[in-house]
């Protein structure tokens, strides 16, 4: 078949990514959040709890989520490089989505942090595990990194004292808007560390079977009164 | 002396309100008490209007509050005056409003207390709160108000053997309250096992001045908060028959050194306790009496501080009570029942009004369910400005 012949050409090579092994982080609230890698048959979930903040101006979720259902539809379609996809749930139910995908062997690209539950840190948490992922267990030298909201920049350039690689550009050139790209380096990193990354491993098999399957939050913090439309349309 | 009542209360709910504009929210609480009072239509019966701000001139670009929001909301040619006493800013613009009524100029006054402080960063809004320390002996030296407390909280620890798990336990005292509080920053209830016991307690609940955690400090708030006061004795008092009056029988205040390495011992808040004296003394009540307490937990070793200054417990005795779940909502004493300036939120302006807020919401039995104290008579709020250097207390009893 042409079409599937196509279709080969069209979907991007593939580095065989190491996995991300799963943790478990006990938030404020006494709440387990497991954080693991979600497979791309997963993917409708991460859809369907993105896409209503897509609507939400208030601290740049639109920006954020607009960006972040491209980035999970391009990996489900096989149109983006070396993705990868963690989640972070609580009794299943999705609190944070983060995205990143690899430059090369050697640098990774963060591209998104989207917190659904507040006031937890699950963001600056779900933030922290993908740059282990990319530095420990992908053992990549560098992240690539930018901000689009200014609680990002606080956050990431700020709090983790990220590289500012402006002068650098265009030999170091991250692929979001062309805002300026700091680096987070495993020196960098390593000074954070423990100050940042936390969660425990193994995840005992009665907690880990909690984020089985993902659930879609019914309700949003950032969209007062929000209650999710689950009835089915017809065919017809 | 004439008695004050409280008629009115509005509130706006405390959190990061920086896309609204300062006057903006603070007409929001304002109109919210007009309602709450059943004067929207008659509000040209208000007198004076007194306005709790500190930072507006340098966080907002903009000076003469109280005369912007008189326009705003309609009350000219009320008089109108902005009260700036640091983080005690609104209980000393209430003080102002009962001495305005006590005094006779005025029969109605308006108090509004209001902040927006997201409007910068949090670094800048700690410097901006650092400004009313001494600027040649503190300031300069890169002294914050965290920093004293984290001092103040390690000095305690070492007098009284106060542990950190005691320290997390108003926290999460705090926050259950907050969480059912709908006006609260953050509504989120936190675990012992959360904060202060599990593995991951050390990056969840991060240390900022030590032995402070991030669950030792309140946020960067925004928000408003609004009172309306008449005299019992006004033949305006017709207006107000929708709710039941709060009188406020005491209102003290005492200062203390500006410079706190010139007090004797660091520990005493002089101005906490003698503000307290002078509002037990008017309401001719005591410690015994009180039914519940606001208390300007900016940092949660200030509630067991003042619980003790105020005269609920002995010196160094308020972590055992605080283990005793006697501060709890269904405790014998319950302490920031609105969840606190921990959790509630301490957006400075505006602190001092919502604490008696929370004391007539309290008194009127309003509160939210699981949050309202069984049966309360007597209120009070302790609003706690610089490091203890400018204290007002006021208690409210049910007429």
């Amino acid at each position: 078949m042409i079409v599937d012949d196509f279709e080969k050409r069209l979907r991007p090579p593939e580095l065989n990514l190491n996995p991300y092994p799963p943790k478990v982080i006990t938030l404020a609230s006494g709440e387990k959040m497991v954080v693991r890698e979600v497979q791309r048959q997963e993917s409708a979930a991460l859809l369907e709890t993105i896409f209503p903040l897509i609507g939400v101006v208030d601290d740049y979720y639109d920006i954020v989520a607009v960006r972040m259902y491209s980035e999970v539809l391009g990996w489900h379609r096989f149109r983006v490089a070396n993705e990868f996809v963690l989640v972070g749930a609580i009794e299943g139910e999705i609190a944070g989505i983060v995205t990143s995908r690899c430059v090369d062997r050697k640098v990774g690209m963060s591209l998104h942090t989207l917190t659904i539950k507040r006031g937890l840190r699950v963001g600056a948490q779900l933030f922290a595990a993908k740059m282990e992922h990319h530095l420990e267990f992908l053992n990549q030298r560098e992240v690539w990194i930018v901000a689009e909201s200014p609680n990002g920049f606080r956050r990431w350039m700020i709090e983790y004292g990220l590289e500012n690689a402006e002068d650098r550009y265009p030999e170091i050139r991250h692929e979001l808007g062309g805002v300026p790209t700091y680096i987070l380096t495993k020196e960098i990193f390593n000074k954070v560390r423990n100050e940042k990354v936390t969660g425990v491993r193994p995840v005992p098999p009665e907690v880990l079977s909690t984020a089985d399957v993902l659930r879609v939050p019914e309700e949003y913090p950032q969209i007062p009164g929000y209650r999710r439309n689950r009835q089915k349309r017809s065919a017809t | 002396m004439r008695k004050v009542a409280i008629v009115g209360i509005g509130h706006l709910p405390f959190g990061n309100l920086s896309k609204f504009d300062l006057v903006d929210i603070m007409s929001f609480a304002s109109s919210d008490a007009l309602d709450d009072a059943g004067i929207r239509k008659d509000r040209k019966i208000i007198d004076q209007v007194f306005v709790a701000n500190v930072g507006a001139a340098i966080l907002n670009n903009q000076t003469g509050v109280a005369s912007s929001l008189v326009s705003r909301i309609d009350l000219e040619p009320a008089m109108a005056e902005t009260v700036e006493n640091g983080p005690a800013s609104g209980a000393s613009a209430i003080k102002c409003g009962y001495m305005a009524i006590a005094s006779g100029l005025a029969d109605v006054v308006m108090v509004t207390g209001g902040e927006v402080m997201r409007s910068v960063s949090g670094w800048k809004a700690t410097d901006f709160v650092a400004m009313l320390l001494h600027p040649e002996a503190e300031y300069d030296y890169g002294l914050t108000l965290p920093a004293f407390a984290g001092m103040f909280t390690r000095l305690y620890m070492e007098r009284y053997g106060l542990t950190e798990e005691e320290l997390a336990l108003v926290a999460v005292k705090d926050h259950e309250n907050a969480s059912r509080n709908p006006y609260a920053h953050v509504p989120y209830p936190c675990t012992l096992e959360g904060i202060y016991a599990s593995p991951d307690a050390g990056i969840v609940n991060n240390l900022l001045a030590d032995p402070l955690r991030l669950y030792g400090m309140c946020p960067v708030s925004d928000g408003a908060a609004s009172l309306i006061l008449c005299a019992l004795d006004s033949p305006k008092m017709k207006h107000f028959k929708k709710k039941p009056p709060i009188r406020i029988s005491g209102i003290g205040s005492a200062t203390d050194t500006h410079c706190i390495h010139y007090r004797k011992d660091p520990l005493e808040l002089k101005a906490v306790a003698l503000s307290a004296e002078r509002a037990y003394k008017m309401a001719g009540l005591g410690p015994q009496d009180i039914s519940f307490a606001e208390l300007h937990d900016a940092f949660v070793i200030l509630e067991l501080a003042i619980s003790e200054e105020v005269g609920f417990f002995k010196k160094g005795k308020a972590r055992e009570a605080v283990k005793k779940g006697i501060t709890r909502i269904d405790g014998k004493l319950p302490i920031n029942t609105s969840g606190g300036l921990k959790a509630k939120g301490h957006p400075l302006g505006a602190t001092g009004v919502s604490q008696v807020f929370e004391l007539a919401k309290q008194l009127r039995g309003e509160a939210e369910t699981g949050r309202q104290v069984k049966d309360p008579k007597h209120g009070m709020a302790v609003n706690f400005g610089g490091f203890g250097n400018n204290v007002v207390t006021t208690i409210c009893s049910k007429e």
